[in-house]
């Protein structure tokens, strides 16, 4: 008898221990990102982080993180401009105002939006909505508004705007289903009080359905810009790729490169012995760092919504 | 107070707009779709499925060495992913009602959405670097880390589908929590242990970033364990960056192939759970 409850908590423990891969992945992660970039981090101390010159000739090594930090910033930023209200606004006519036949299938849709490949929306970035682009969106804002800085430069198609829209389409399934939940989740009885002082269904969503839901619809959000930082391959495929203050994002019609698309490009070409190999590796451990702070603040505010999801049967 | 008639016109319009935002979204979808098989469809033929890929300069070959390399590599990051997943979804569903399951359950939503470039870097420092080849097994563990947290949900939320009452009737049995979890639980999840898996599966095989930097790219057949390889993912991206019309075309076909996969698995998922009504 006492042998089989041995059984069980030895059952127990290998569970618990193995509950923490996900932790210990992270940490090793963290650990040897942090070791590997530690000779960059030594020579250029916080200058890696401020620094927008990228030169890898042996004598004249110089790097800076600054130019890819911003362009993962830009380039975030317009996808949350785009994706965020579309998302929203998807969500809020699932549940609100599609007939239940049409819900499921729509819903269905754009969760596949969320299962084609990364690298496929890389290859029609570069074949079909570059195109696209170019001839409907940034030719006529660069032929008229082309003296407002941000619309400078000749439309390529390859560059952070596009680089933008695409990271705007692969967010929307994650904004869109998480907003989706968390509307869902605001009580039948908000909308009837709301109905039954004569509010139109409109002024019941923004007033009530949102409000009721803004820090849901916050962690969705949050978790939005946490799969653009992190994505890799449609990026780096559509951004242009240039280096160093050249990466710099100062106009939409500009190449860039983010953080992701450096690395994707850079580390096979980068001499092992080098000083370039550990300064891919602390562009690496910044984005770890930004990606990590922004998904925990986003799971804190998701889960807080959902206090009722989790939770273990015992 | 605005007039009744002028609220009644807002609420159609943000209903045109919600609607319009559906539409807008679902446009790439369809044009995504549209353009793999308009483009993709002309490739397929015997010899694009088994021949190797050919160099610069020459035709462009085949891409039977691109879906080797998948295949191989699903297979090597499910032998690694799917127990150690299962595992840590056991101890979610079953023991994790406490702090440290909360604080494991955040730790592997977090991970769920790491950016996967950064596990091709440190796959590549500890496993590429120590052994000093690309190869098929570096290709699995990074791929498994992304499997790991993903398998670890679907496997929570299978076996909390299933009733208490039934772990209830086999305790009452005098049979022990392991053996119940085992032998009664797991196998009650059974369906939706394996459509969870099959969906971890989808989602890796698409995966491109990782593999960069540990499987490296091939253009021949599977070499041995200390090998380069080739996977679907880096054809695609290797065909898309090359300027001659016959690999781009080849990478529309590789595309073709891929959505295929990944779709086909997401949707028969989607049917059969919705059959058994879920």
């Amino acid at each position: 008898m006492t042998q089989n409850t041995s059984v069980d908590s030895v059952f127990k423990i290998l569970t618990a221990i193995l509950a923490a891969s996900a932790l210990l992945i992270l940490i090793i992660t963290g650990y040897t990102l942090l070791s590997g970039s530690l000779p960059v981090l030594k020579i250029f101390g916080i200058s890696f982080f401020t620094g927008t010159q990228w030169n890898p000739v042996e004598g004249r090594e110089v790097f800076g993180a600054l130019p890819y930090l911003l362009g993962t910033l830009a380039t975030s930023a317009i996808a949350l401009l785009i994706g965020v209200p579309l998302s929203i606004g998807i969500a809020i006519f699932l549940v609100e105002m599609a007939p239940r036949a049409i819900r499921v299938p729509i819903s269905y849709f754009i969760d596949i939006l969320a299962a084609v490949p990364s690298v496929i929306y890389g290859l029609w970035g570069i074949f079909v909505l570059r195109y696209w682009i170019v001839d409907y969106i940034e030719t006529p804002l660069s032929t008229y508004l082309g003296w407002i800085p941000i619309f400078s430069g000749t439309p390529y198609g390859l560059d952070v705007f596009t680089a933008g829209v695409i990271l705007a389409i692969m967010i929307i399934p994650t904004i869109s289903s998480v907003s989706r939940e968390v509307i869902s989740a605001v009580p039948n009885s908000i909308r009837e009080g709301a109905y039954s002082i004569g509010a139109t269904r409109w002024e019941m969503i923004r007033n009530w359905v949102l409000s009721y839901g803004r820090s849901g619809l916050f962690g969705a959000v949050i978790l939005g810009l946490g799969r653009a930082i992190g994505e890799t391959m449609a990026v780096t495929m559509v951004i242009g790729n240039t280096v160093g203050p050249a990466a710099i994002p100062t106009s939409l019609f500009k190449g860039s490169q983010t953080m992701s698309s450096l690395i994707a490009n850079g580390f096979l070409e980068a001499t092992p012995a080098s000083l370039e190999l550990p300064a891919y590796i602390g562009v690496g451990l910044l984005l770890l760092l930004l990606s990590l702070a922004i998904n925990i603040i986003a799971e804190i505010m998701v889960s807080r919504v959902f206090k009722i999801k989790g939770g273990a049967i015992e | 107070m605005k007039s009744y008639a002028y609220r009644k016109f807002k609420d159609r319009l943000f209903f045109v707009l919600s609607l319009t935002c559906v539409l807008v979204a679902l446009a790439p979808l369809a044009s995504i779709l549209i353009e793999v098989i308009i483009r993709g469809a002309p490739q397929l033929s015997v010899q694009f499925f088994t021949q190797p890929a050919g160099v610069i300069g020459g035709s462009a070959g085949g891409i039977g060495p691109a879906i080797q390399g998948t295949l191989i590599l699903i297979v090597l990051t499910s032998l690694l992913g799917v127990p150690l997943g299962v595992m840590s979804g056991i101890y979610l569903a079953e023991y994790g009602n406490n702090k440290y399951g909360t604080l494991m359950r955040m730790f592997n939503n977090v991970l769920t959405e790491f950016p996967s470039i950064v596990v091709g870097l440190t796959v590549f420092i500890i496993i590429v670097l120590t052994l000093g080849h690309f190869s098929p097994i570096a290709g699995a563990i990074a791929l498994s880390f992304i499997m790991i947290p993903v398998v670890a949900r679907t496997t929570e939320e299978s076996l909390k589908l299933v009733p208490n009452s039934v772990r209830e009737a086999s305790l009452a049995l005098g049979v022990r929590r392991w053996r119940t979890i085992i032998s009664v639980v797991l196998p009650s999840a059974k369906a939706s242990l394996v459509t969870g898996t099959l969906l971890a599966v989808a989602r890796i095989a698409g995966e491109t970033a990782p593999l960069i930097m540990t499987v490296l790219g091939n253009q021949n057949f599977f070499q041995g364990f200390s090998q380069p390889m080739d996977a679907l993912p880096l054809r695609i991206w290797r065909d898309a960056l090359l300027p001659y019309p016959e690999f781009q075309a080849q990478g529309w076909g590789a595309a073709l192939v891929l959505i295929i996969m990944v779709l086909s698995i997401n949707i028969s998922v989607r049917w059969i759970s919705t059959r058994s009504g879920r």
